[in-house]
């Protein structure tokens, strides 16, 4: 019996020794099984979406591709996680993604106290409301007194209370605990404004039962930037989807699509397009990636222009405007640092 | 087999049977310690090692969201630890109402779905049947989107005398006590000390003789009569608030908001037809010839059921009741699903989404979900001692 009880603690002092070793090397992880696993939305048209054939798209879902792009040459090589607002941070805290890209606002609070890094921002945002026309309320100003419906779990609760208080007005706040519940909730009439991020306020009124006769109010009352998250601690991961993404807002800006980038690096003079696209040296070996890292991102996913006209443009249900989501020499804010 | 003697060299300290058991549960003690402790320290070092920061000192922290069923003062400047109490006040509310509910309608369906009535049977055994197939969240999306779809908008409101009825609620009168309503108060306390003292007197005579009186219905008499009495003499002290239609809303007077009309509804007709059921086995389970008994000595049937049948069936409807009633309080945390404020959303939902203390908020509400349970079952269990059969 003496016996058995040592092989016990032993066991358990074993085990009290594997398990507390925290893994760091997201990337040896990723590079071992094979596949990105990454963080989306439950469904938001544009950003992550699945079909009925389970095919996911968005520009969420494409920062995944881009990274799977990146390290194995292979967009399809990314398992989707669906998760609701408020599994998403543990879901990545614990290790279970790799990637948290769901249209996620960076704050100071989730940036600094969860253990999460934030990355880069590929949808600068910003919340607003939508009411019905027939309402004939034109400014965010005219709502005192209104009922609002919201979903749970997102910076949107605390702006919108900010929004009422600061401008010293009453409202009744409905929080339904999830998306689709609470548009449910407003098209049934129980509330006289929905109100979340404008891109989602117009991803959201696609599916509404009378589109058209639903109008996004002027007024943008907070900053949202959105971007996908790392856990803390990673710095390599984290450089990697950074530098993803940068790469394709560089792209963008030197005119590299994913249909002529084969051309441009076979033709291409500029020594600095030359070493972006692993014509020359190894930009991808401090990065642990292969040469041509960035001419597989671009020629697999394209470069952010492509992606945001592809998910978000004119040609989409949701018809967003570029605006400020254009690049900075072209009247946007999209802007990122030299690839050299 | 054949010599086992009581020989002192087997009685080592290891052969005692009370020594071993003793060994054998302090053993059990410290893997139990170790376990936890493990867990525990493990726990932190992860914690420590991603910078998530640990602690309940959040809930001094000013929330900073609104709650839109509030039965304490709460405003978004208030602390997490008020929007805690305002979720756990909800969370009673719907629960206490819930268990009420459904225990009359259990009893009422459970005694309908005996009735020799045929029909009367037939809709009790249809209303039981549907409702306890039929998964609860389904149920209270069903309620809510219905009543919602089925409810005029506020500006078309159904109105009945001062009760105005849409999508935003049902709004009543809010009477507002002016000066001298201390005396109502008074006149209430002084009508409900008669009532219990002609309740006694009543009891006692019926011991002493046998003589039966209406008790509790004069006791209810007493109550109205008195109360009103002394309302009157203080010269109506009462103002009302009545609700009035505006811009996006009715503003004034009191709103019961849908959200919670589904919740309550939801969870009594779900938990009632269980209730029903109980009841009904409970009722079949007393011998036929109690009533027969019962009705040879010349009570009618109402006194046979409540007087006979009830006080018996109740022995074995007890248990199990307890068992739904903890089940209504735990389910009514799917409330949530359509923004009933209660503790999931609220500390488990926003509370946690902005703080980001998972392992606390969900502690916070394991604590709350075990210590309300645990109380509704020793309250029962109490009962049920109460009520069991005493041998003599």
């Amino acid at each position: 019996m003496k016996s058995n009880v040592c092989k016990l603690l032993s066991t358990a002092a074993v085990a009290a020794a594997i398990s507390t070793g925290a893994a760091a090397g997201t990337l040896d992880d990723v590079k071992a099984k094979g596949f990105v696993q990454c963080g989306v939305s439950q469904g938001v048209p544009g950003f992550s979406n699945a079909d009925d054939k389970g095919n996911w798209t968005g520009i969420d879902v494409d920062v995944c591709r881009a990274v799977a792009a990146a390290i194995f040459g292979d967009a399809q090589k990314v398992k989707f996680t669906p998760l609701s607002a408020k599994e998403r941070f543990t879901a990545l805290q614990s290790g279970e993604i790799d990637i948290l890209s769901r249209n996620t606002t960076w704050t100071y609070t989730r940036d600094v106290s969860l253990g999460l890094d934030f990355t880069a921002t590929n949808f600068y945002d910003g919340q607003g409301f939508m009411v019905r026309k027939d309402l004939g309320v034109e400014s965010a100003l005219d709502l005192d007194g209104a009922t609002v419906c919201t979903e749970q779990g997102t910076t949107t609760e605390l702006n919108m209370a900010d929004f009422f208080r600061k401008h010293n007005m009453s409202y009744v706040p409905v929080v339904v605990q999830k998306a689709d519940e609470a548009v449910s909730a407003y098209d049934s009439g129980r509330c006289d404004v929905y109100t979340t991020d404008k891109s989602g306020l117009a991803a959201h009124r696609t599916k509404l039962k009378n589109p058209s006769n639903n109008i996004i109010l002027p007024e943008t009352i907070s900053k949202e930037p959105l971007g996908p998250v790392v856990r803390h601690g990673d710095n390599q991961w984290k450089d990697l989807v950074t530098w993803v993404m940068y790469v394709q807002v560089n792209a963008e800006e030197m005119g590299i699509t994913s249909k002529n980038v084969a051309k441009v690096k076979a033709d291409a003079k500029d020594p600095g397009i030359r070493r972006l696209l692993g014509a020359e040296g190894n930009m991808g070996d401090s990065l642990g990636l292969n040469a041509d890292w960035a001419y597989n991102v671009i020629a697999e996913v394209g470069n952010y222009g492509e992606e945001f006209e592809r998910n978000l443009g004119k040609d989409t249900a949701l018809n967003l405007p570029r605006a400020i989501n254009n690049l900075w020499n072209n009247g946007g804010i999209m802007y990122a640092p030299p690839v050299r | 087999m054949s010599n086992i003697k009581n020989t002192p060299s087997n009685k080592s300290f290891l052969n005692d049977a009370g020594n071993r058991s003793l060994i054998f549960q302090i053993i059990l003690l410290a893997v139990v310690v170790f376990v936890g402790y493990y867990l525990f320290s493990n726990l932190q070092a992860n914690l420590d090692n991603r910078g998530i920061s640990t602690g309940f000192s959040f809930l001094n922290e000013p929330a900073g969201f609104p709650i839109l069923i509030h039965l304490v003062s709460y405003t978004e400047a208030s602390t997490y630890g008020r929007a805690f109490l305002v979720a756990l006040i909800n969370t009673f509310v719907i629960s206490l109402l819930g268990i009420i509910l459904a225990t009359i309608i259990g009893v009422v369906m459970g005694l309908a779905r005996l009735s020799k009535n045929w029909l009367v049977a037939r809709l009790a055994t249809v209303y039981i049947e549907t409702l306890r197939n039929i998964p609860l969240l389904l149920q209270m999306f069903f309620w809510y989107f219905a009543v919602l779809a089925a409810l005029p908008v506020p500006r078309n409101s159904y109105e009945f005398a001062d009760f105005l009825l849409n999508k935003r609620g049902i709004y009543s009168p809010n009477p507002i006590a002016q000066d001298g309503f201390g005396l109502v108060i008074i006149g209430f306390i002084v009508s409900l000390a008669l009532a219990i003292g002609v309740i006694v007197w009543a009891k006692k005579r019926q011991t002493r003789t046998g003589l039966w009186f209406p008790a509790y219905w004069s006791a209810l008499g007493i109550i109205i009569a008195v109360t009103f009495l002394f309302f009157a003499a203080a010269g109506f002290p009462l103002e009302f608030d009545l609700p009035q239609k505006s811009r996006f809303n009715v503003t004034g007077g009191m709103v019961l908001p849908p959200e919670f009309v589904a919740v309550l509804v939801a969870l009594s007709t779900y938990t009632g037809a269980f209730i029903a059921e109980i009841v009904r086995a409970g009722i079949l389970s007393v011998n036929w010839g109690q009533t027969e008994a019962a009705r040879s000595l010349g009570l009618r049937d109402s006194m046979t059921q409540r007087l006979i049948v009830l006080p018996q069936a109740l022995r074995v409807i007890i248990p199990p009741l307890t068992s739904q009633y903890l089940n209504l309080a735990k389910n009514s945390s799917l409330g949530a699903a359509i923004a009933y404020p209660e503790l999931v959303a609220v500390i488990m939902g926003t509370t946690l989404n902005q703080t980001g203390q998972a392992i606390e908020t969900i502690g916070l509400c394991m604590l709350v979900y075990g210590s309300l349970s645990l109380s509704i079952s020793l309250f029962m269990n109490w009962y049920n001692k109460k009520m069991s059969l005493i041998e003599r």
